[in-house]
């Protein structure tokens, strides 16, 4: 990724004032969901992103989840990801690469009659775990897999 | 521009699967342009919405890791073959599109 200096700096000091924002509670997430949940793309670490989206950042790792993904992806710019929730109740699934430069990569909610189901294609900067939050009866569950992204073709 | 977006949805057994594609550059703001030497600026969708019958389905809300002409499926229970399925996007730059199509 080719990101340089000054605006790594730039966003690493935003990130570093969500989080606080984050940890001193000032950022109340569900008065913020109503809209696009900015902070939560932007924080830089998993638990921020979490917290901000979906109000908690405690995850219980759970069976029920079923976290579709290549174990080898040749091209990170289409990494294709099905979540597939067994958990009665799923509100909604998000989608996270805690390696990438903003971890939250896709957050859905779900309908009432809409099953806990998503399919879709991520980008991957480079070799990570791939984590999907179910948040199901105000609890958090979630599922991780690594997925393996080869630059240039070869190697891992 | 012909419409940006793609939808297919079926319904066996009570399950409707819903499958769209969205034509979409999505931008991250990280890559520049290699004649100009310019960063390319953010440019993504932001919120995709489907309704079935009015009612809301999904709300999926992106960043911008979401690969380019993004790819989104999911299902939902109670459509019925010949129900209005609705499906609208919002980027970060206010523009949108949305279709109105038919389940199978």
């Amino acid at each position: 990724m080719n990101t340089n200096r000054r605006s790594f700096l730039k966003t690493s000091a935003t990130a570093g004032a969500i989080s606080v924002a984050v940890g001193a509670g000032l950022l109340t997430p569900r008065a913020v969901l109503a809209a696009w949940p900015k902070s939560a793309f932007e924080a830089k670490d998993v638990n921020a992103a979490v917290n901000a989206v979906l109000g908690s950042s405690s995850m219980a790792n759970s069976g029920d989840i079923n976290l579709k993904a290549p174990d080898i992806a040749e091209n990170g710019a289409v990494v294709p990801i099905t979540v597939t929730s067994k958990i009665e109740g799923t509100e909604s699934i998000s989608i996270l690469v805690p390696n990438n430069a903003a971890p939250l990569a896709a957050n859905f909610n779900m309908g009432s009659n809409t099953e806990g189901y998503v399919s879709t294609r991520i980008k991957m900067g480079k070799t990570s775990d791939v984590i999907a939050v179910v948040k199901a009866g105000g609890k958090l569950y979630s599922s991780t897999k690594e997925v393996k992204v080869t630059i240039g073709g070869c190697g891992g | 521009m012909a419409n940006s977006i793609k939808v297919r949805a079926k319904t066996t057994s009570g399950v409707t699967v819903v499958k769209t594609l969205i034509n979409h550059p999505m931008e991250t703001g990280l890559r520049k342009d290699k004649k100009t030497n310019q960063m390319i600026p953010a440019h993504f969708i932001q919120e995709v919405t489907c309704e079935h019958n009015g009612n809301n389905v999904l709300t999926a809300q992106w960043g911008t890791a979401v690969s380019k002409n993004p790819y989104l499926s999911f299902k939902f229970s109670g459509g019925k073959s010949g129900d209005t399925l609705k499906i609208s996007w919002v980027d970060n730059k206010g523009k949108s599109d949305s279709i109105e199509s038919k389940i199978k």
